[in-house]
């Protein structure tokens, strides 16, 4: 008796935490409602089941418990009711699927014309890499990487040579323009997620991924790490500002190019090497 | 009706080979510690998989304490933090949960239940122990080691397990990969057994379709694991030879804080899939032995057969065929392929079908049952509510898409721990409280029983269902400290708080547990040889617990199959498998068909 009550406690408990709960998405922030749509589907149908076979467990250990004199019914299997239930399984598992792979379909395929920007990561910070005027990147090696050359860029690349690149500040990203993340490692295995834009991807090093999305609200958002890569994981934190083109192109403008930068490094270096042998003189 | 097994026979093929000559231990030494019984291999396996299992819950209590108390302990540091988790992990799945499954219930019930006097190869069943027994002892070493165990997370991803970024990438990970290899070995040696037995080492009139499910459960577990680690093995040979040799197998060019390594050429995503091949059957190698015990444990207990036996055995060989082409949805945002997804997303759901089927089967199993709420129905209805529970969240996750945002956040941890740690866990605890009686002589203490039930499961229910919702909020798992963010309210950190107190009360009854275990040992009630009136062979034997050899002079003859309970006409409300017909009194069934064969 206890336990039956118990069991159905445990179920309008679940179902009530659900409604109250205080922990839920954050606000959308991307075009990836889509997600949102398909999660809420999966959560009438496997919250329907939920309900339904607990209920019914909860039931029968009422109905059916032990009482003096009580004898169990002998049924060894039911050919009609187990082909009736796998049917429905199915048809449930079909209506969640179809969605599913619709949606991912969309999630993988990115809109002819959308902008590119790299994402790099390594132990543990965030760097943005935007191709400059030409609309293109330049070509990366990681064994090209120096104090200099952050990003590794091959300098005989002339694509290369007008990339913006972004260090020690937030990533920006335009309004409502369809953004597509390459995603670069130089170390280990990190992965780019802001909450807010439900997409997250893992960057590999060796390897060049991609996701896309369309901011659809302006505002500051979070970055973060979403794949162990090591002691500082959790600090590997970053901002993303989404605002108003014109804004975003103001900032894309006072931000350096890799040639900018190396003739600054250049200019820095001869001054060291000035300064060096001025010392080596007195 | 189609034409069940449960249809008894008078006729029985007489042996075609006579009885092989057991091996008898001679003295204290090989009867009790290099022992070749399966029983004594059996309990040296649970008590090892329980010490170990413990380290793995006081980790599970330091990384808690973290969690919810982020600023007070200022002995865990972010390097101690994941180790713990690391540890935690790696621990929990493969050294308790399958050693426990396979090596522990393997070991006692397989001969007992199939009619026969123990393992097949008693000698490397020994050695499997044995080995077993070092590489746990190797785990534990690597606590002691300069920089101390790894703490790359039990998934082990290169690059960064092998790189000093990441603790315990020195001594540390190569005793890890050690231990595993070793325990890959000293597992394949028990497997074989295990296999082989089931296959050849029945009794007479025991088919297969007479089996109880739980055999068939180890027995498809086990066929799991032989197929699915030898993967495992050779990644983690592979990732030794990367640290030690330098090789670049699983290691592309890198740079590392600014230094260019010698690595080149490798591939951090051939590992993943190396270990998702192995991973993914895992988990069905410590689910499927609970969905074989549990069935028994229903049926047993409500008095009735299991709902659609064949049904049951059929579910339990397409589980575990399916499970090894699912493996790369623990990899949808790894980088892979994205076409991928279609596939696995396909063959992932289609999972769901046999797996809701078993649980439609136990619930039908209660339906005009003669319910006793005995502990082990209560840890049986307790894994039916965790594991639906789990089951269902795991449709989210393994729909591609709606993995996107909530993989690597805290609902996946959640979802894992509902699924294959509380659901198993609580198999685990419902058949100790079932077999306790056999394996001992005595019962363990009711009263303690329901004490460490009710704080169990709803403590643990407590713990893993609320978690979920820190995962939609977008909280990232295997973080160190949230911090300061944007997007994660107070209330949050209030919530994870309540988790660690749960953790803490559910972590302190399975003390009371362990010491009804020792304390029923001694003033436990004597236990009836068949307290439960259960009709499979470990409960017929002439001796409780079973002597050497299990069954006396003669081994049992099977005559129907497991779960002949309040069958209509019989005196009693069940009937052993090993009961003739004959002595079957009052009953009315016509002259059994396959008689007439004679």
């Amino acid at each position: 008796m206890i336990v039956a009550f118990v069991l159905l406690l445990v179920v309008i408990g679940s179902v009530g935490f659900h409604l109250i709960s205080p922990w839920w998405w954050t606000p959308i922030a991307s075009n990836w409602g889509y997600i949102d749509d398909t999660i809420n589907l999966t959560f009438w149908i496997t919250g329907f089941v939920f309900v339904a076979v607990l209920t019914f467990m909860a039931y029968c250990v009422f109905r059916f418990r032990h009482t003096k004199g009580h004898k169990a019914h002998y049924e060894p299997e039911s050919a009609k009711l187990e082909i009736w239930l796998s049917v429905l399984t199915s048809l449930g598992v079909i209506a969640m699927l179809t969605p599913g792979l619709f949606v991912w379909y969309q999630f993988i395929t990115v809109p002819d014309g959308a902008d590119e920007f790299e994402v790099l990561g390594q132990q543990w910070m965030w760097s943005y890499r935007y191709p400059g005027k030409d609309g293109r990147l330049g070509k990366t090696d990681p064994r090209n990487v120096t104090a200099d050359n952050p990003f590794g860029i091959d300098t005989a690349d002339p694509a290369g040579q007008d990339d913006v690149l972004v260090q020690g500040e937030d990533l920006h990203l335009p309004l409502d323009r369809p953004v597509k993340f390459l995603l670069r490692s130089l170390d280990v295995l990190h992965d780019f997620y802001v909450p807010q834009f439900r997409a997250k991807m893992d960057m590999i090093p060796g390897m060049i991924t991609y996701f896309w999305i369309t901011p659809t609200r302006t505002g500051t958002f979070d970055i973060l790490c979403a794949e162990l890569c090591g002691v500082g994981h959790h600090a590997m934190r970053g901002i993303v500002v989404v605002e108003e083109e014109s804004a975003y192109k103001d900032w894309l403008a006072q931000q350096p190019t890799f040639a900018q930068s190396l003739a600054k490094a250049n200019a820095g270096t001869r001054r060291v090497s000035t300064l060096n042998a001025g010392g080596s003189v007195r | 009706m189609a034409d069940v097994t449960n249809r008894d026979i008078d006729y029985v093929a007489p042996a075609e080979v006579e009885e092989e000559e057991l091996y008898h231990a001679h003295s204290w030494i090989t009867k009790y510690v290099f022992s070749q019984d399966a029983k004594v291999i059996a309990i040296q396996y649970s008590l090892t998989a329980i010490a170990i299992g413990l380290v793995g819950l006081v980790l599970s209590w330091l990384m808690r304490l973290q969690l919810g108390f982020p600023d007070y302990f200022s002995f865990i540091d972010a390097e101690h933090y994941y180790q713990f988790i690391t540890m935690h992990g790696m621990i929990m799945v493969v050294y308790l949960l399958t050693a426990l499954f396979l090596g522990g219930f393997g070991n006692y019930f397989i001969p007992l239940m199939v009619g026969a006097r123990d393992m097949v190869f008693p000698y490397v069943n020994m050695l499997s122990f044995w080995i077993y027994l070092i590489a746990v002892l190797v785990l534990v070493a690597s606590f002691f080691v300069e920089g101390g165990p790894t703490g790359a997370g039990w998934t082990l991803y290169p690059p960064q397990t092998i790189l000093s970024g990441t603790p315990g990438s020195d001594g540390g990970i190569v005793l890890m990969l050690v231990s595993l290899a070793l325990f890959i070995v000293g597992f394949t040696m028990g497997g074989l057994n295990y296999v082989v037995t089931v296959l050849q080492g029945r009794t007479r009139g025991m088919t297969m379709m007479r089996l109880p499910l739980t055999v068939w459960g180890i027995f498809i577990a086990t066929i799991l694991a032989l197929l699915a680690f030898p993967a495992l093995f050779v990644g983690a040979i592979m990732m030794l030879f990367d640290k030690l040799l330098g090789t670049s197998f699983f290691m592309p060019a890198i740079v590392e804080l600014g230094e260019q390594l010698s690595y080149g050429g490798g591939s951090p995503l051939l590992f993943q899939h190396l270990f998702w091949f192995f991973g993914h059957p895992e988990v069905y190698i410590v689910a499927l032995p609970a969905f074989g015990i549990v069935s028994d444990l229903i049926s047993v207990h409500a008095r009735k057969n299991i709902f659609g036996y064949r049904m049951m055995v059929w579910a339990l060989v397409a589980i575990g065929g399916l499970s090894f082409i699912v493996w790369a949805h623990h990899m949808y945002v790894s980088g892979m392929n994205p076409y991928f997804g279609f596939f696995f997303a396909t063959t992932t759901l289609i999972i769901a079908i046999p797996t809701a089927l078993k649980v439609y089967n136990w619930v039908l199993t209660l339906w005009q049952g003669d319910i006793h709420l005995t502990l082990p129905m209560l840890f049986a209805l307790a894994f039916i509510v965790t594991f639906v529970n789990g089951g269902i969240t795991g449709l989210f996750l393994g729909n591609v898409v709606v993995d996107v945002p909530l993989s690597d956040t805290m609902f996946v941890v959640a979802h894992f721990h509902m699924v294959m740690g509380v659901a198993p866990l609580l198999v685990i605890f419902g058949s100790i409280y079932h077999w306790y009686p056999k394996i001992t002589g005595r019962m363990l203490n009711e009263g303690m029983g329901q004490f460490h039930f009710w704080v169990t499961f709803l403590g643990a229910y407590a713990i893993f269902f609320p978690m979920h919702y820190l995962g939609f909020l977008g909280v990232p798992r295997r973080y160190y400290e949230i911090g300061e963010t944007m997007f994660v309210p107070d209330s949050a950190q209030t919530l994870s708080a309540f988790i660690t107190v749960m953790t803490l009360i559910v972590g302190f009854s399975q003390v009371v547990f362990l010491f009804n275990l020792v304390w029923s040992l001694f003033h436990g009630e004597k236990a009836d040889p068949n307290p439960w009136r259960a009709t499979t062979l470990e409960w017929q034997t002439p001796e409780t617990p079973p002597g050497h050899g299990n069954f006396g002079k003669a081994l049992p003859i099977v005559y129907r199959w497991a779960y002949d309970y309040s069958v209509p006409g019989a005196k009693e409300d069940f009937i052993p498998q090993n009961m003739p017909p004959s002595k079957v009194s009052g009953k009315k069934k016509t002259k059994p068909r396959r008689a007439k064969r004679k």
